[in-house]
């Protein structure tokens, strides 16, 4: 028993003592300027997606179910701290303040759309709920980019049309303007930020994993059934985990907004295609392994910028490497194979005195 | 008047829905999986006949047929390499994800091979339609002859499922794959007709949709096969009537939207009618109820 | 008064009616067996009993409270637990895990003391882990409480389901062919358990089984099901004599 607690502390401790190593050297060469100026200006988006994949594994690994919206939080966070960081840009001038304040809007927004979103949601399994977290994921892009906001003397001003029905007097400023959304958020997002951002997305995961209400979380993934028959509410744990991931997934979405000046609604940044990339994350780093998320968000990332010349090649690299990834790990023969012919694939069995 | 034109571009892009909406609906209903590179397939369809009839400079019937050979093959091809190995696996996640590898798969080559600008398909239907009312209302040859196409498919899908004997085992896999094994049906043979069947209805529909709209690119079938797929959901997963009538509609209701509503918001329009059918009824329109095994 | 008491409990599928006109009734600490051909309806009262389907007529009482038409998580706080004909563990969790899960309602700490591991979140964890190892030795699992579920053998896994059921603290325990599959050695072993879970934890059992040594061995009543009714019920002795019965099993 205590072997077993040490085990889970041991892998875990390991976890964070591979990210602040990683952190220490990365800023190490930075601050010695030995590093390209492109690879530092990818050290914000690394600590996103790291952000973003690990959140994701929380639904796709430890709930087991698919969600194919996890960009469409990220949006929420992204879009709602922007709005906030504007806003409050010349009222609150301490930047470190007002950025906090921006995240905490962020990912209180994102949960709240993720418990609206999942109490619908939830009810339904497998395929179907993986095909309306992407429904939902798209309609949020695409509620964005029709969002105007404006702020004059009388308060603040919205419309769904264009910058002219918002019917504002000489002064005012345009806040959220629909497809070209909001420009001249301040650039509060740092690497070290992003840095203890994925320390406390690390500490709030992997202690919720390996609680009481982790293990129900997994319990519904390993035998629903099995599970309402010990008396695990399904319904609000399904849920637990789908907000909490949709919160981190918000926090990832303010560093997002607070890294760029512009920031806009895409399919590239908020669309599927994006969810689908945190997907590529999580099962290249393998399903329900969070170090596994961080290493393969950190490398994908890093690979494409690093060999310029694949860039061509990269999301066919990443097609190929998914559906291998899949046959290999899941497929019923595969695994019987590498069981037979591979050490590696078989399973650990502890020695049983 | 601009309501009846309307009306009927919806029902023409609501054909084109239905015919991909019944190759989703058959793959669902018989291997139980969301085939997520269906629309892609759609792509590569529409691809194979603009090189066939440019390149090679073949008649458009030839180039139809051709589209529609190579998706076939491109069908069995997916479903053999990809999806069956995971037939049996543990979680019904793997092969979702893999189907959703294969979409990006199939995107990316065409990428490769094509690039990323936008060609112009040539519509394959020569004829100019018809024009009532003195004019006022014009009816393209695309759009009758896409209705027309999309009412033949959908009688011989139901004639062919009904009455002949590899339907009548499509229809008994789809029932319970075990027993159907253990009556001597091939399972795996069946499935991979199924793909066959679906491939080949979605070269048609890319060739129509892109005479119809004639802008192709890698990524010109994603979207119409989610709204396909929702298209089937929403006339009830499995059934080939539901996939006609929730093809239809949703066309229409895409349309309308981007008409009365706002051209921006039609895709959330879309989806938003997938969210109420499967939070209202979510077997569809047509559909059966399931009850889990205990 | 009778620890579960079951009046005229049915349900259909379509127009098949698996189960009519059910009555039971268990005394405490009693173990009731419940015996049929197969496709008698014994797992489907199962399902009726634990809420798994709604039954369309009757009434359950459990201990005085009426649990007819509540839901699965509901009947489990009320009392009951199961275990299922094909095994359903939580695979990818070890075994101490599966039985803590079965722990869930009886210790709490909240969610935000376990992400920040408060003082009750060390306590509360302690006592489970505690707890479960006492389960485990009952069932001699304690040597695989780290092992992952879908490792164990067969007969193990068997255990480890009662293991779990009892970690709920039920007031019925349901085992639905606990011994298939079994050897003779093992159901040996698990009968042994069984009436050991029964004398030491009162428990009251109700289980469905074919082994007729394991049922004649261990079971004070019967109940036997045959085409969704009643066609027996007594004292197991008497039950098995019943002309009935044996032609009911060995066909005329």
């Amino acid at each position: 028993m205590l072997k077993k607690m040490t085990k889970n502390t041991k892998s875990n401790l390991i976890t964070y003592g591979i990210v602040i190593v990683a952190f220490v050297v990365m800023q190490t060469l930075i601050s010695a300027g030995s590093i390209s100026s492109l690879l530092e200006g990818l050290m914000v988006p690394i600590c996103i997606y790291v952000i973003l994949a690990v959140s994701l594994n929380l639904v796709v690994g430890i709930l087991g179910e698919l969600s194919l919206g996890h960009a469409g939080f990220m949006c929420v966070g992204a879009f709602s701290s922007a709005f906030f960081s504007k806003c409050m840009r010349d009222v609150i001038t301490v930047d470190i303040v007002r950025f906090l304040l921006a995240l905490l809007i962020g990912i209180v927004t994102a949960a709240v759309f993720g418990i609206l979103i999942g109490i619908p949601v939830l009810r339904l399994k497998g395929d179907y709920l993986a095909i309306v977290t992407l429904a939902f994921g798209e309609i949020i892009k695409n509620l964005v980019n029709v969002l105007y906001i404006g702020k004059d003397a009388n308060g603040f001003h919205f419309s769904t049309k264009d910058v002219m029905a918002l019917n504002m007097e000489a002064d005012g400023t345009v806040i959220v303007n629909g497809p070209q959304g909001i420009t001249g958020t301040p650039k509060d997002a740092t690497f070290l930020i992003g840095f203890i951002l994925i320390l406390i997305t690390l500490f709030i995961v992997l202690n919720l994993i390996n609680s009481r209400d982790g293990r129900a979380i997994m319990s519904i993934r390993d035998n629903r059934i099995a599970a309402e028959s010990v008396g695990i509410n399904v319904t609000k744990y399904k849920l637990m985990a789908f907000t909490i991931s949709a919160a981190l997934a918000g926090a990832a979405g303010v560093l997002y907004a607070h890294n760029l000046s512009t920031l806009t609604a895409n399919t590239n940044n908020f669309g599927y295609n994006q969810s689908i990339m945190i997907l590529v994350f999580v099962v290249l780093g393998g399903i329900g392994n969070i170090r596994g998320s961080i290493i393969a968000a950190v490398v994908l990332t890093l690979l494409p910028e690093l060999l310029r010349g694949l860039d061509d090649y990269r999301m066919l690299i990443y097609a190929i490497v998914l559906i291998v990834m899949m046959l290999f790990n899941w497929a019923p023969k595969v695994i019987e194979w590498r069981e037979r012919h591979l050490r590696f694939g078989r399973r650990k069995k502890e020695a049983v005195e | 008047m601009s309501f009846i034109s309307y009306l009927i571009n919806g029902l023409s892009l609501g054909s084109v829905y239905a015919i991909i909406a019944l190759g989703y609906t058959m793959v669902y209903g018989i291997a139980k999986m969301l085939n997520f590179a269906h629309g892609d397939v759609i792509m590569i369809g529409a691809y194979t006949a603009l090189i066939a009839m440019t390149q090679a400079g073949m008649p458009p019937i030839i180039g139809v047929l051709i589209a529609v050979c190579v998706c076939t093959l491109l069908g069995i091809v997916i479903e053999r390499i990809a999806y069956k190995p995971l037939r049996n696996a543990s979680s019904s996640l793997a092969v979702l994800i893999t189907a959703i590898g294969v979409s990006y798969l199939l995107q990316n080559i065409a990428l490769l091979i094509f690039g990323a600008n936008a060609q112009t398909f040539q519509s394959v239907i020569k004829w100019k339609g018809i024009s009532l009312a003195g004019g006022k209302l014009n009816i393209s040859g695309e759009t009758i002859v896409t209705i027309v196409v999309c009412l033949i498919i959908m009688a011989a899908l139901i004639t062919f499922v009904q009455k002949t004997k590899p339907g009548q085992a499509m229809r008994a896999v789809s029932e319970d794959k075990g027993a159907a094994q253990l009556m001597g049906i091939n399972v795996n043979g069946t499935i991979a007709l199924t793909f066959a069947i679906g491939s080949a209805l979605a070269a048609i529909a890319g060739v129509l949709l892109c005479s119809a709209y004639p802008s192709l690119t890698p990524y010109t079938g994603a979207m119409p096969g989610i709204k396909a797929f929702v298209a089937a959901v929403f006339g009830g997963i499995g059934s080939i009537p539901g996939a006609f009538i929730g093809g239809l509609l949703l066309g229409v209701i895409e349309i309308f939207g981007k008409a009365y509503i706002s051209s921006q918001m039609a895709d959330a329009i879309v989806f938003a009618v997938l969210i109420i059918v499967l939070l209202v009824k979510p077997t569809g329109l047509l559909g059966k109820k399931i009850q889990e095994k205990v | 008064m009778a620890l579960l008491d079951v009046k005229n409990l049915g349900i259909s599928f379509g127009g098949l009616r698996a189960v009519n006109a059910f009555d039971i009734s268990i005394e405490k600490e009693e173990l009731y067996g419940l015996i049929g051909p197969n496709g008698a309806g014994k797992t489907t009262v199962f399902n009726l009993l634990t809420g798994v389907y709604k039954a369309d007529s009757g009434k359950v009482l459990l201990d005085g409270q009426d649990i007819t038409g509540k839901k699965t998580i509901d009947i489990s706080k009320a009392g009951i637990a199961r275990t299922f004909q094909n095994i359903r563990l939580f695979k990818k969790l070890s075994v101490l895990d599966n039985v803590k899960v079965g722990l869930h309602n009886k210790h709490h700490y909240s969610t935000l003391e376990g992400i920040l591991r408060l003082p009750g979140y060390r306590k509360v964890e302690k006592e489970m882990d505690e707890k479960a190892m006492e389960l485990l030795k009952v069932f001699n699992l304690e040597h695989a409480a780290n092992t992952d579920a879908a490792n164990l053998p067969y007969g193990q896994q068997r255990r480890l389901e009662i293991a779990r059921a009892l970690a709920t603290e039920p007031k019925l325990l349901l085992l639905d062919e606990p011994a298939a599959g079994m050897n003779p050695n093992e159901t040996g072993e698990l009968m042994e358990m069984i009436q050991f879970v029964r004398e030491n934890f009162h428990m009251t059992i109700l289980l469905i089984e074919h082994d007729m040594k394991l049922v004649s061995g261990i079971c004070e009543k019967l109940t036997v099901l045959n085409f969704g009714e009643v066609l027996a019920q007594g004292k197991t002795a008497d039950v098995l004599n019943d002309p009935q019965v044996i032609t009911a099993y060995l066909g005329e």
